[in-house]
């Protein structure tokens, strides 16, 4: 007997396929490695516990696995509020590099200093600088329409030549062997450490303090309420006078302060100068974040914690298994599409079509 | 004389993967779909490319690599956004990333691996011509090729029955529909295609413009071919004019450090993105010629029963 599977659409999205769905996506990631260490002529056993459990197994581990977790959490919160309210950001990147830039231009100008407030301002122009970067998408969409997703991935290149031309020139360390990179910086401008015999600092409860904030914005202001309907509703947004210049900025100057904080935690925690390259592609890496983590800020801390590992566990699998690290960039591909493939259950339900009994005689 | 022709020639070669890749989005656009992977199908393209070129010594036998992978790449897009109806922007994204990863994966043991490269043609006693030898004579095969493809994609979506069809599916799909067109597996095939030119894109900078390996080489070609599409409000020959504008942008860096001017470079490396940035802007302004010129399903999700 002949039966289909058809999709049929649902009179209402599913809340629980929408918090399975990454579970799935995670599963199926799982098993797409467990088939791609097997080709590449590895133990899959040994590959998965060298890439998933070694990284973790000291206290050293686990503190890298929250540093690196904490700049990816602190961009997807700022990314998930513009993807809320449809404002397509995707030049975190950038805005990371433009904070880095910023708050690494004050530790370098004041380099001798050793005043408490240096490293508070230090944060508050990493922010400046993000925020700035992102103010060009807004200003062009919202004065000449320019989509925002092409200007703000176009500013990520602008940034990275910046940084570029900064670090091999002006900015280089005239003691540094002609390397391109900045003097270190003095301590004063650096985090302090969070917890001992581990590079992890205070940047990541400052990170879950924006967490949380990011989540009252979206949840209890009228503001966030506003850019969830012009999300949700574009027409009715429109109706109910919400501005939609105002959403654009707003959603894209929230991406661009997160990210902007995120750059300068990098240079002034476990970098400690500038160089040419400030990010292993967080700013990229925070948008799987925000989408695995159904753009909800708990989500969001579960799937930054998840993208770490797989950071880790790439640069661990080249040391222990000599498995290329570009293993990771795959591997936060593959979840990404499952994701997405995945979501197809919150609207849709799978049904089964039989043709109907009795129609055709035997 | 001489060194406006080769200006000429140069112009072309840097502006060919943008028109591969910008024409085959266009035709992707036309039938209503928003593929944002296009770099990262470039990148597929060309590492595959590489790869088989290295392989084979056949260069050609590369391109069709790369267009087999661009085309294999889009496909995962076209399941995702055509039968599980995902939202095409986050996918497109995904595309990207994926490709990024992917191609840097593929790539590991090819970095500093020289090839037998597709070399500008050289027509006996015409190439040699002075002046017009070189303006008609002196490209590169690819960019024959990408120039028949103009042609050709022309003469289909504005000559043909097929092509009025896959327009009117980016149109109103509903309307296409209801008529009895297979909406869904059109789009399928505009992806594909899509898919293939990007991927021939990005084979043309691995085996003829570089030609060599080398991690993210396309450089945000791809999404300048995305912001193309626009700035050529949906038309193929103003994306033939736009590709071949860019593409002497990026020769400005070559260009200058020939000529000796003390600028750093990264300045001139700027010029691409900026100008894409501005001349973006500036089309844009309008928004009515937007509206009327983009196809009117652009980007929305499509499902048979509603």
């Amino acid at each position: 007997m002949l039966t289909l599977l058809k999709f049929e659409a649902r009179p209402e999205p599913s809340r629980v396929a929408g918090w399975i769905s990454p579970l799935l996506a995670a599963g199926a990631t799982l098993i797409v490695g467990f088939v791609l260490f097997t080709a590449m002529g590895k133990n899959p056993w040994v590959a998965f516990h060298a890439f998933f459990v070694k990284p973790v197994a000291t206290l050293y581990g686990v503190g890298e696995l929250l540093l690196k977790a904490t700049p990816l959490m602190l961009i997807a919160v700022g990314l998930a509020a513009g993807y809320r309210a449809n404002v397509w950001n995707i030049g975190a990147e950038g805005q990371l590099t433009m904070g880095a830039i910023f708050g690494g231009g004050v530790a370098l100008a004041l380099q001798e200093s050793t005043s408490p407030l240096l490293l508070p301002l230090m944060l508050v122009m990493g922010v400046a600088g993000g925020v700035l970067w992102a103010a060009i998408p807004a200003f062009l969409r919202t004065r000449f329409n320019a989509n925002e997703i092409l200007t703000s991935l176009m500013l990520v290149y602008v940034a990275t030549l910046t940084l570029s031309l900064l670090v091999h020139g002006a900015w280089r360390d005239p003691e540094g062997f002609n390397f391109p990179q900045s003097k270190m910086f003095g301590d004063a401008a650096m985090i302090p450490i969070l917890l001992p015999e581990t590079r992890l600092n205070l940047a990541l409860p400052l990170a879950l303090a924006v967490v949380a904030l990011g989540w009252l914005f979206m949840r209890k202001s009228l503001w966030g309420f506003r850019m969830r309907v012009a999300g949700l509703a574009p027409a009715a947004a429109n109706y109910a006078g919400i501005s939609a210049k105002r959403t654009v900025w707003t959603g894209l100057l929230i991406g661009g302060a997160c990210a902007g904080l995120a750059g300068v935690t990098e240079v002034a925690g476990p970098l400690g100068q500038l160089l040419p390259s400030v990010s292993p592609g967080y700013g990229f890496a925070a948008i799987i974040v925000a989408f695995v983590g159904r753009l909800h800020p708990v989500g969001i801390v579960f799937a930054s914690l998840l993208m770490s590992l797989l950071y880790l566990g790439g640069e661990s699998a080249q040391i222990n298994l000599a498995l290329p690290s570009a293993v990771t960039g795959l591997f936060q591909g593959t979840l990404l599409f499952f994701l997405l493939a995945a979501d197809v259950f919150i609207n849709y339900r799978l049904r089964v079509k039989r043709p109907r009994a009795g129609g055709i005689p035997a | 004389m001489d060194q406006l022709a080769q200006l000429f020639v140069l112009t072309l070669a840097a502006g060919t993967p943008l028109v591969f890749a910008a024409l085959g989005e266009l035709v992707t656009e036309k039938s209503g779909v928003l593929n944002l992977g296009v770099e990262g199908m470039m990148l597929v393209g060309a590492v595959a490319s590489f790869i088989t070129a290295a392989g084979t010594g056949s260069p050609w036998l590369g391109v069709l690599a790369g267009m087999g992978a661009g085309a294999a790449l889009s496909l995962i897009f076209a399941v995702l956004t055509l039968s599980l109806m995902a939202n095409q922007v986050a996918s497109g994204l995904a595309l990207s990333l994926f490709g990024v990863g992917l191609s840097a994966f593929l790539g590991l043991d090819y970095v500093s691996v020289v090839i037998t490269a597709i070399q500008p043609l050289a027509v006996p006693g015409l190439s040699t011509l002075p002046f017009a030898g070189k303006l008609v004579f002196g490209h590169n095969p690819l960019v024959y090729v990408s120039l028949l493809l103009f042609a050709a994609i022309q003469w289909f979506l504005y000559r043909t029955r097929a092509g009025l069809i896959v327009r009117a599916v980016g149109e109103s799909p509903q309307s296409a529909h209801a008529i009895g067109y297979p909406v869904v597996r059109i789009r399928y095939l505009a992806v594909m295609f899509g898919g293939a030119c990007a991927g021939v894109g990005g084979a043309y900078l691995a085996v003829a413009y570089t030609p060599l390996w080398v991690e993210g080489m396309t450089a945000g070609r791809g999404w300048i071919a995305l912001a193309l599409v626009v700035f050529a409000t949906w038309r193929p020959w103003r994306v033939l004019a736009g590709a071949y504008l860019f593409g002497g942008v990026t020769l400005a860096q070559f260009q200058a450090q020939g000529l000796g001017v003390d600028i750093p470079s990264q300045y001139l490396s700027m010029l691409p993105y900026v100008a894409t940035i501005l001349v973006l802007s500036m089309i844009s302004r309008d928004a009515a010629t937007i509206r009327l010129n983009a196809p009117a399903s652009l980007g929305k999700p499509f499902h048979p029963d509603g």
